[in-house]
């Protein structure tokens, strides 16, 4: 399969086909670091996330549109208010989802699969009736368009390594958040022991809300950064979800940093495959690849070890 | 203990009967044939329901890969009746007579090796069998040897079905691609379109409901049955006492492949073609709420769920189109906030009670003589 590429064609592909995989990790990080979040902290299977990150995705559109017509002097920079929007809109959606449904099966927790799924199927629909079954795409300001050219062969688009930028900002945020505030230290005290946690004072309820929250609202971040490499649809939340679990449980449920790598090593695989077969061929074997390994080390790349 | 001295306990029987009663004749009386054969499509999901209910309800296993092997089922009988639909007469217009058409479509000018065994319909009911049972042996042991339960199984039993639709929809020359196998014609040269085909078809169908109901009902029966319920309780307890966890939990898992199998089987006859679209997650996780809605340890309950769900996604969906997903998604929310125990639990907890009073108070009225004889079994009038 090579035979036909000479050595600099080929390493020119190789960087081309790695930074498309590295857009695709962006987008796998931030949609799994919410869901991550949420499984792995609170064991909670989220099947709407995809849908959150919708809403965040939709979010961005309709700030976009106002400022088209309202502020075109600052449209260049409206994507960081759409961005904090989508999180507030999604976090906000996220507590009162749980808040409403998820608190009452914390022991169940298949139920809670079922139930988030019923939810993803009412808010397809809700997005369908709102905002029209056609995809939407917005504008990107004019910053934002064009390519960055490296070498002569190799060129990279600006709104890629905006969003890589973008991701890696929001995972440095989230392992602060997590790993040295305080808040983030009740959340991981939780987690261990809820029991314990709850003598010594922590509020687990107060907790757990703002935990499914913050996992919500980095969702509608992932959706507000997934409108700047594609167009959004009431479905395009489901697209993503499946290949957002395997990501979480790939890496293994509990750890940020297992998480990351495994978002790596999935899209790497994936978009340096495509290049040699058919897309669908391309997914077939990584999402093979990933069950074969889940099967030989159920407990992922990276596991914490908790006593039970 | 006495309950398991007999086959069915009472309110089993009436189950059974009822059941029966409008399976076998109230509702081919009542509905015209198009209505029946949506009804036979409906309860190609009732085997799918029955499965579910021995693996989640009984074992604790959630699968949200029933699709896999409802497909598996579907499309290896959809090749047998494809190969028969494609003979070199029916298709000589093509560039290479005698292979379905959707491979002429793809430029592919051979049979395929794994198509060739499909031309003979015993090979095609073994596999019906064999594949989705030994795939989810596979699977089963992979997981379950390593104690993989749970939300893990879930996921990773979805993941298997994304894989599959991925690779049906991908492998166009092989499967027909998204458009799946249509076009079947012919069961051992007897034409399936026709009216009196589509109600023999019927009551084969309803007779095999009948016969994977009462494998259920003998396997929640026996020991078997009672391990079951004790791993999903306390698993560990379980294996403490010296039982294979993982052994049970892959037999009940293949029973449950191998029924939503003969569910696909079923599919592809009645309906008369077989698509990735009821492989993928949606249709998997679907098929768990009929499962739901019907009550999780009821077997009875699960066909009706199955027919009720698709009755109203049917009704709904013709009449509002756009209120179907809501009401779909409220009924999963509602079925697991309010209803863990569907309409099963209902009727137990509502109806059941009320009639168990009305006949004791019947009984008391008509002396203490009577009541002995009643009270020992006596099977519902």
């Amino acid at each position: 399969m090579f035979g036909d590429y000479s050595i600099g064609d080929l390493g020119s592909i190789f960087v081309m086909q790695g930074f498309a995989g590295l857009i695709l990790f962006s987008v796998y990080v931030l949609m799994a670091l919410g869901l991550a979040i949420i499984f792995g902290q609170m064991g909670v299977i989220n099947m709407a996330h995809g849908e959150f990150m919708i809403l965040g995705a939709y979010v961005t559109w309709m700030t976009s549109n106002l400022f088209q017509s309202y502020l075109p002097g600052l449209f260049s920079g409206y994507f960081f208010l759409a961005m904090m929007l989508a999180f507030l809109a999604s976090g906000a959606l996220g507590m009162l989802v749980e808040w409403g449904l998820i608190r009452h099966l914390y022991k169940r927790p298949l139920d809670t699969l079922l139930a988030t799924w019923g939810l993803s199927l009412i808010l397809q629909q809700a997005y369908r009736s709102v905002f029209g079954a056609r995809e939407v795409g917005v504008e990107l300001p004019q910053w934002m368009l064009g390519s960055l050219k490296v070498t002569d062969s190799i060129e990279v688009p600006i709104n890629g390594i905006f969003v890589m930028g973008l991701t890696v900002s929001i995972t440095c945020a989230v392992a602060y958040v997590i790993y040295k505030s305080r808040w983030g230290r009740q959340v991981r005290a939780v987690v261990q022991n809820r029991i314990m946690a709850g003598a010594v004072g922590i509020n687990t309820e107060k907790v757990d809300r703002y935990t499914y929250g913050l996992g919500c609202g980095i969702a509608g971040i992932a959706g507000s950064a997934f409108t700047m490499i594609g167009s959004t649809g009431p479905t395009s939340g489901q697209l993503y979800i499946v290949d957002t679990f395997l990501v979480v449980v790939f890496g293994g449920a509990a750890s940020l940093l297992g998480t990351i790598a495994s978002a790596f090593s999935i899209s790497q695989t994936q978009s340096t495959l495509e290049f040699f077969m058919s897309g669908s061929m391309a997914k077939v074997l990584t999402l093979l690849a990933v069950v074969g390994i889940l099967m030989l080390r159920p407990q992922g790349l990276f596991s914490l070890k908790v006593r039970k | 203990m006495i309950i398991n001295s007999r086959f069915f306990n009472r309110s089993e029987l009436i189950g059974f009967v009822a059941l029966g009663l409008v399976l076998f004749v109230i509702l081919p009386l009542s509905l015209d044939v198009f209505r029946l054969n949506l009804v036979a499509k409906y309860l190609t999901y009732a085997f799918v329901a029955i499965g579910l209910v021995l693996c989640w309800g009984y074992g604790g296993i959630l699968s949200l890969g029933q699709g896999v092997f409802f497909g598996l089922g579907g499309y290896c009988m959809a090749m047998f009746l494809k190969l028969e639909a494609s003979s070199v007469e029916n298709t000589k217009i093509q560039s290479t007579p005698g292979i379905p058409d959707f491979m002429d479509w793809n430029q592919i000018t051979a049979l395929p090796l794994f198509w060739q065994p499909f031309h003979s319909l015993t090979f095609t009911v073994l596999a019906i069998i064999l594949v989705p049972g030994l795939f989810a042996l596979i699977i089963g042991t992979a997981m379950f040897k390593r104690r993989v339960g749970g939300t893990y199984f879930a996921i990773i039993t979805q993941a298997v079905a994304a894989i599959l639709t991925i690779l049906i929809v991908g492998q166009q020359g092989y499967t027909g691609g998204i458009n799946g196998m249509t076009d079947l014609r012919t069961l051992k040269g007897w034409d399936i379109r026709p009216d009196h085909a589509k109600v023999v078809l019927y009551f084969f169908e309803v007779f095999l409901l009948f016969g994977c109901i009462l494998i259920a009902q003998f396997i929640r029966l026996t020991k078997l049955g009672r391990i079951l319920v004790a791993m999903r309780e306390q698993e560990d307890r379980v294996r403490f006492s010296g039982y294979s966890v993982a052994n049970f939990k892959i037999f009940a898992f293949c029973m449950a492949a191998i029924f939503a199998a003969i569910g696909g089987a079923m599919f592809a006859l009645n309906v008369g073609f077989m698509s990735p679209s009821f492989v993928g997650i949606v249709p998997s996780i679907e098929m768990v709420i009929y499962t739901a809605v019907g009550g999780r340890t009821s077997i009875f309950g699960a066909v009706w769920g199955a027919l009720l769900v698709n009755f109203a996604k049917t009704g709904l969906s013709e009449s509002f189109p756009q209120l179907w997903l809501f009401g779909l998604g409220a009924l999963f929310i509602a079925v697991v906030l309010a209803f863990p125990n569907g309409l099963s639990g209902i009727w137990a907890d509502h109806v059941q009670s009320r009639i168990d009073r009305l006949v004791s108070s019947i009984k008391k009225k008509s002396g203490d003589w009577t009541s002995n004889s009643v009270a020992d079994g006596a099977p519902a009038e």
